[in-house]
């Protein structure tokens, strides 16, 4: 281990040891009752907001965005822009009427619209799968920073993630505490803000150069013709719709009083992740010009961690990096730990609660059973399978929430006749034909073709046949329509205002 | 030689039939707990059916028929008549060929036994068997259904009188803000009214939203952040009257101010610690409220550090003894479970001299409770 390994141990050490204290200590509201009506002091939007950026804004934002746009340039501006867009369906079809079901969890709003335990046990197989798909990439990521920071062997940083996430998840430390995911959503800003104002300050210092061979590099679509089409079209899907059926955003709506804060808590994540993603392309475009020989040797999602002090030496350069490392652990440890609570939540709830061999496990240590298991295998997973790349991991999961919870939201909000077997059907059809896709994904190393393509990118065609089993089947059973739908529609198209008996 | 084996296992033919009648009486039970209706007669009789294993059998009310399972279903419509004769007389009946008549051809239908079916003394309906001739047997057989489906009736009946008490309970409880209370603030808020005019305005305000929210009339659940605002306003008002005897420190985490809780479930153990844990000590105490999040349920704790109970009290008052002062926890308590299940009644934790906590655990979603 070399001097160049100080920056970033410093860096992530203070990052863990702030997360594990603010986590167990807390910020704790108390008041004594001269200052009265705590109650009245729900979650602001801005802080729920801010809360939702800090959980949201995963390695694959921090890392791999900037990785990609130095890979294979403008086409992959999809990624952040599909990132950010994703809130606008969830703010005009989603944010409200979810709220306004009452429910905590995906499963929750499962069994509450379709008042059907078949479908919830679907739901939650299906939470399990995408947080696990999801946390794949960060664990991975979180090897990638500590080889590129200190020097460590690959397999140390999935294992420090693993148990500081495990430590923080069961002693109940940041568990939902807005204020702590908030903070996070600003940390992760200013480490990379920071040193991108430092950067293009040296750029523009430098006479401004431009990178060499740009051409194809710096056009949209310029490359791979139909199937490149495709592929983008793809990604759009997958990212617009897969925002909505991350278990671990969804549950942060339920901290919004009411249908409105909901809505203006999304629209304010909007304005929050269209600030931050415009800094990844920064760090992608000027890597393309002073260090394009990442790209050649496959460690381009190293990018953001190794161009301050490619291009800066000496103090300026070396505290830069500590602070783009800190962020790049504050974004895995932030994800890491909502996906975990959200992954660990259901399978507390369905299996580890559940008696096994006559002996039932209390609250607390279901739970706590269940955050091992719920950080484990991802982790050892995460040692074992090649590297896909974080980005294009994190795409995959999107695409199996786009091609399951996407149709169930939809047409759960907006369809009356949406029955539990129509639910189902599409979520088995949407789940299988994601997995049979990903699986395809990780054993083929170099896509190329069609075939490579529909397989690397499913969400266009998943998403709409998931869609479609949905509503033929619902239609087919017809007489399982519950008999609760009307109701429940009205509830959650009802604005809380409206005074009106929602018995 | 595995054939003796399953035979000894499985019991011997008597053993069998006993366990197919009990088998079919469990499969027949959980409809009719519901009560007599159209739709539970419906998902019984076929259980019943088998159970007697005669050629058709209907239920009926006393007015008329409610379902009817097997052959020859153009007799439903002399079941209502039947009925009648049956609930005149309060006993088991026998009909025949002649109070049958039928002009279909091989209806195997001649006569039938109708048993009323009789819950508290009164009779509700009729189970009406109907075969090729009346045997002894039938009509015991008949009788005995008849007897246990109406002791199902009278559970179901039990059932209902329970839900029936317990939103008597909940009205009971929103009548129930204790007259002391009301006349302790008007009292003290009558004190300030030379001395502190604008204080004993805002007071009298408070009381009367808090009046407002306990005497509300809609809704069974509300949102924590509702209820919450109540006990603020309730001890607002206790701290007019006990000034700086009462001490009151609030932790509210205010991601679970949206849960649904039911309505009053936090204010009755509020005013049960400022009464167990403040009037009985000297020179006052303290009491906390701490609201945390956790995961997907949401922990409210209510706590004083006042004289404390003997844990046997409290358990009487849990498990409803109305001759306890602490009436309000076993109505809590009650509600819970019946809201979220067994597993979410009150923990309380006390002892005498050593204080009280009790705590309330609460599901941020629960399948039917909103707001």
């Amino acid at each position: 281990m070399s001097l160049d390994a100080a920056p970033g141990i410093v860096a992530i050490t203070l990052v863990t040891v702030a997360t594990l204290v603010i986590g167990t200590w807390g910020l704790r509201f108390s008041r004594t009752t001269s200052d009265f009506f705590v109650a009245s002091r729900t979650v602001h939007p801005r802080l729920n907001a801010s809360a939702i950026g800090g959980e949201y804004l995963s390695a694959a934002s921090f890392l791999g965005v900037a990785g990609l746009v130095l890979l294979n340039g403008a086409d992959m501006l999809w990624y952040p822009v599909g990132w950010t867009a994703g809130y606008l369906v969830l703010l005009v079809l989603v944010a409200a009427p979810l709220r306004r079901s009452g429910a905590y969890t995906l499963p929750d709003f499962a069994e509450a619209r379709l008042g059907s335990r078949g479908v919830r046990s679907a739901c939650s197989v299906l939470v399990v799968a995408i947080g696990w798909l999801y946390l794949l990439p960060q664990f991975q990521g979180a090897g990638l920073t500590l080889r590129s920071a200190v020097g460590a062997p690959t397999w140390v940083g999935p294992v420090i993630v693993g148990v500081v996430v495990l430590a923080n998840v069961t002693s109940g430390g940041m568990r939902s505490i807005t204020f702590v995911q908030a903070f996070q959503y600003w940390l992760k800003l200013t480490a990379l803000l920071v040193p991108a104002a430092v950067l293009l300050v040296v750029w523009a210092g430098d006479s401004s150069p431009r990178p060499s061979g740009a051409g194809d590099w710096s056009v949209p679509l310029a490359s791979g013709g139909g199937s490149g089409l495709y592929v983008t079209y793809s990604l759009i899907i997958a990212t617009f719709l897969g925002t909505m059926g991350l278990p671990h955003v969804v549950v942060r709506f339920y901290t919004n009083p009411d249908g409105r804060a909901a809505r203006r808590t999304t629209l304010v994540v909007l304005v929050l992740l269209g600030l931050f993603y415009l800094l990844p392309p920064v760090y992608g475009a000027l890597g393309r010009v002073y260090a394009p020989e990442l790209a050649a040797t496959g460690r381009s999602d190293a990018l953001v961690l190794e161009l301050p002090r490619i291009m800066v030496d000496g103090l300026l350069g070396e505290v830069l990096t500590g602070m783009v490392t800190a962020g790049a652990f504050a974004a895995f440890l932030s994800t890491s730990s909502g996906l975990s609570i959200a992954v660990a939540g259901v399978l507390s709830q369905d299996v580890t609660g559940r008696a096994w061999w006559g002996r039932r496990l209390g609250g607390v240590s279901a739970f706590r059973v269940a955050a091992v298991v719920a950080v484990t295998v991802p982790c050892i997973v995460a040692l074992l399978v090649p590297n896909l790349g974080v980005a294009r991991a994190v795409g995959l999961a999107f695409a199996m929430a786009a091609a399951t919870f996407c149709p169930l939201l939809l047409l759960g909000i907006w369809w009356r006749r949406l029955t539990s077997y129509g639910a189902v059907a599409g979520l088995a059809i949407g789940g299988l034909s994601s997995a049979v896709a990903i699986a395809w994904t990780v054993r083929t190393p170099a896509p190329s073709g069609w075939v490579d393509a529909l397989m690397g990118q499913p969400a266009a065609w998943t998403v709409p046949l998931a869609l479609l089993t949905m509503v033929v089947v619902s239609l087919g059973t017809r007489a399982r329509v519950p008999d609760h739908a009307d109701r429940f529609l009205v509830r959650l198209h009802t604005p809380e205002t409206v005074d009106l008996d929602r018995g | 030689m595995p054939r003796p084996w399953r035979r000894r296992h499985l019991g011997t033919e008597a053993d069998r039939a006993t366990f197919r009648t009990l088998h079919n009486a469990s499969l027949a039970a959980p409809p009719l707990r519901a009560g007599l209706t159209g739709e539970s007669a419906e998902r019984s009789i076929r259980h019943l059916h088998d159970l007697l294993g005669s050629p058709a059998l209907a239920l009926t009310d006393t007015a008329g028929p409610l379902a009817w399972h097997g052959h020859g279903q153009h007799h439903e419509e002399q079941c209502a008549r039947l009925a009648a004769a049956t609930v005149e007389v309060g006993r088991t009946r026998v009909f025949d060929r002649g109070d049958l008549p039928c002009d279909v051809a091989g209806c195997e239908i001649r006569s039938a036994v109708v048993s009323p079916l009789v819950t508290e003394e009164r009779v509700v309906g009729t189970l009406q068997v109907f075969a090729a001739a009346p045997t002894a047997g039938l009509a015991r057989a008949a009788d005995e259904v008849a007897l246990w489906v109406g002791a199902q009736l009278e559970l179901a009946e039990l059932d209902a009188s329970r839900t029936r008490l317990m939103e008597a309970e909940v009205r009971a409880m929103r009548a129930q803000i204790s007259p002391h209370f009301i006349y302790n603030s008007l009292g003290a808020i009558a004190s300030f009214v030379r001395t502190d005019p604008d204080r004993a305005r805002e007071l009298l305000l408070e009381f009367a939203d808090f009046t407002r929210y306990s005497f509300r009339r809609h809704g069974e659940y509300t949102t924590l952040a509702e209820e919450l605002r109540s006990v603020e306003r309730y001890l607002l008002l206790e701290q007019a009257r006990f000034g700086d005897r009462l001490r009151v420190t609030l932790r509210i985490a205010p991601e679970v101010l949206p849960v649904a809780v039911p309505f009053l479930c936090i204010q009755p153990l509020v005013e049960n610690a400022v009464r167990h844990g403040l009037e009985s000590a000297e020179g006052g105490g303290s009491i906390s409220i701490v609201a945390r999040d956790q995961d997907q349920e949401c922990v409210i704790e209510v706590e004083d550090d006042g004289v404390g109970e003997d844990p046997d009290v409290v358990r009487r008052a849990l498990a409803g003894d109305a001759a306890l002062d602490s009436v309000g926890l076993g109505n809590v308590d009650g509600r819970l479970r019946t809201t979220f299940g067994d597993d979410y009644g009150l923990v309380v934790e006390t002892a005498p001299g050593a204080g009280t906590r009790v705590t309330v655990r609460v599901p941020k979603f629960a399948p039917g409770v909103h707001v």
